[in-house]
């Protein structure tokens, strides 16, 4: 049942966190964080035409936090704005209503895990809550 | 060892094997005696009490001030010094209140950094409303209190000195009668915080020398939603009311009152008197297994888990304390503190992991969170070892 919740590329993504840096020049940059657990974000965006061209982040945490960011960064990076907005609604859904995805969230999927954690579902929302606040700054 | 203790507390009998019960410093389970009390009371002797002059308002009334005198035994005090009060975190905002009442700005109020939020929080809010100072004392890089800095801290402005007897985070136990002794060399008074200690050891407090000393009842097997302010008399007399309303008035006219002795005085309206009868059976738990025997098996399951761990090189114990009682926080290399309890947790084994009400003390340390083992007294060795069972399973999943 563990390993429903670290699978393999979550401790992948833990261990190895991809996009994690800064952007100098980034378009928006947005902190999240969930005082109550101490994990903490900075996502950068850089957006160009409607179109996020780089996407960043910085952050320490758990490894569900700082995973599920890692995943996002590489979901959006290349997609349209408002392509984002419908996947981080539907990633939302999943993990905080058990709703199923009705469009194909591909590898973020190894996160449905979490919603048997109730405790934990705000580590892996953290990061996609911050990148719609960030995308709200965008308009 | 209490070889059967375990057997008294229906949660934790009835799921042995599949619940290792470690977060006793978040607070304890129940023994029967304690749960059966509690039903006992509204099956047989329910009535509200110093107000009717029936037979059962006299019953309740008895068990009430029988209860109260029972934990002034408990921990050698005088039943009139005996406050009833929410727990801890309500038997210091009464402190905090009232006694800066008397305060004049500039006045200094001392805590420790290892304190816990309850025991932080009241003091910033009253020193902030009257320009007093609060003044925090460090810590040793072992966790102790540095004594050095104690004194330099206090001074002839000091005038209280609010210290916790046991850290839920480090385990220490805090030499109070040290600290009594250079607080009322100023004449400042001294308020313990008794949470962790006063079900791990014998506490008494004409021993210890304080002025005031405080705990939950439900840390101490007893139920939630009923503590215990102890204070000297002398002192609780002196101090003005803390809330107002009925049971703490002599006499009421339309524009003053006056109040009762103490320790009415500080229990205004209705008490929770269910939770401090129940709360007396814990006293008499804890009285007829031993609390010099509970403190004996906690601090054998401490010295074997430190041993455990001191074989462990991805695990770090944090603190090193000159006395610990109870209570083991760690980290464990490279996993956050939410994911081994996540881990443990889903092997049955509950622990705490966070910062444990004590975020002053997180920054002091420079971590953001720890895991922590807190002992009770139905712990046993065998549960110990499942514990490092499943932490070995924590390494697997981040190998
Ligand atoms: C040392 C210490 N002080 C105070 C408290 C607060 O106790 P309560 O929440 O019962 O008021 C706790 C509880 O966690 C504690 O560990």
């Amino acid at each position: 049942m563990i390993d429903s919740l670290y699978r393999d590329l979550i401790i992948d993504h833990y261990k190895f966190p991809r996009n994690f840096r800064r952007i100098e020049s980034a378009t928006v940059v947005k902190e999240g964080d969930n005082p109550l657990c101490g994990d903490k974000i900075t996502l950068y965006l850089k957006v160009e035409n409607g179109k996020v061209v780089d996407v960043s982040f910085e952050g320490s945490g758990c490894a569900i936090s700082q995973a599920s960011t890692s995943l996002l960064t590489e979901t959006v990076k290349g997609k349209q704005v408002e392509e984002i907005k419908c996947i981080v609604g539907e990633f939302l859904a999943m993990l905080t209503e058990g709703k199923q995805p009705s469009v194909d969230l591909g590898k973020l999927l190894a996160l449905e895990g979490v919603k048997n954690y109730p405790m934990r579902v705000k580590c892996a929302t953290l990061g996609w809550h911050t990148l719609e606040q960030a995308l709200k700054e965008i308009g | 060892m209490l070889y059967d203790v375990y057997k008294e507390f229906p949660l934790i009998y009835r799921n042995r094997g599949s619940l290792v019960y470690l977060d006793n410093a978040a607070s304890t389970q129940k023994p029967s005696i304690v749960i059966e009390a509690l039903a006992d009371f509204y099956f047989e002797s329910y009535a509200n009490v110093h107000r009717g002059i029936y037979k059962l308002a006299e019953k309740a009334t008895a068990l009430y001030e029988e209860a109260r005198e029972k934990i002034a035994w408990f921990i050698g005090g005088r039943k009139e010094e005996v406050v009833f009060v929410r727990g801890t975190t309500e038997g210091i905002n009464l402190l905090a209140y009232t006694l800066s009442s008397r305060l004049s700005a500039g006045d200094e109020i001392v805590i420790s950094v290892m304190e816990h939020h309850s025991n932080f929080v009241p003091w910033q809010i009253v020193t902030s409303m009257r320009s007093l100072n609060l003044k925090v004392v460090d810590i040793t890089e072992e966790g102790d209190l540095d004594w050095k800095d104690f004194e330099n801290k206090i001074t002839e402005k000091t005038k209280v000195v609010a210290i916790t007897h046991l850290s839920n985070v480090l385990g220490t136990l805090n030499d109070i009668r040290k600290v009594v002794e250079i607080a009322h060399s100023v004449g400042a008074v001294v308020i313990v915080d008794g949470a962790q200690a006063v079900a791990r050891l014998k506490v008494d407090v004409e021993e210890l020398g304080c002025d005031f000393y405080t705990f939950s009842g439900h840390k101490m097997y007893g139920p939630m939603g009923i503590g215990v302010l102890w204070g000297r008399y002398e002192l609780l007399e002196e101090l003005p009311p803390w809330q107002g309303g009925g049971e703490m008035i002599e006499k009421v006219t339309v524009y003053n009152t006056s109040f009762r002795k103490p320790p009415h005085r500080f229990e205004a309206g209705t008490p929770n008197v269910a939770g401090a009868v129940a709360l007396s059976k814990a006293v008499d738990f804890i009285s007829s297994v031993g609390i010099d025997n509970i403190e004996a098996q906690e601090d054998e399951l401490v010295s074997y888990i430190l041993e455990r761990f001191g074989e462990l090189r991805w695990v770090s114990v944090v603190g090193s304390p000159k006395v610990r009682k109870g209570v083991v926080s760690f980290t464990v290399d490279g996993v956050h503190p939410h994911d081994v309890a996540t881990i443990l947790g889903n092997d049955g084994i509950a622990i705490r992991a966070g910062h444990h009400c004590a975020q002053p003390l997180m920054d002091r340390l420079s971590l953001s969170a720890t895991s922590r083992i807190s002992l009770g007294c139905y712990n046993t060795k065998d549960e110990i070892d499942m514990f490092f069972k499943s932490l070995e399973n924590v390494r697997k999943v981040f190998a």
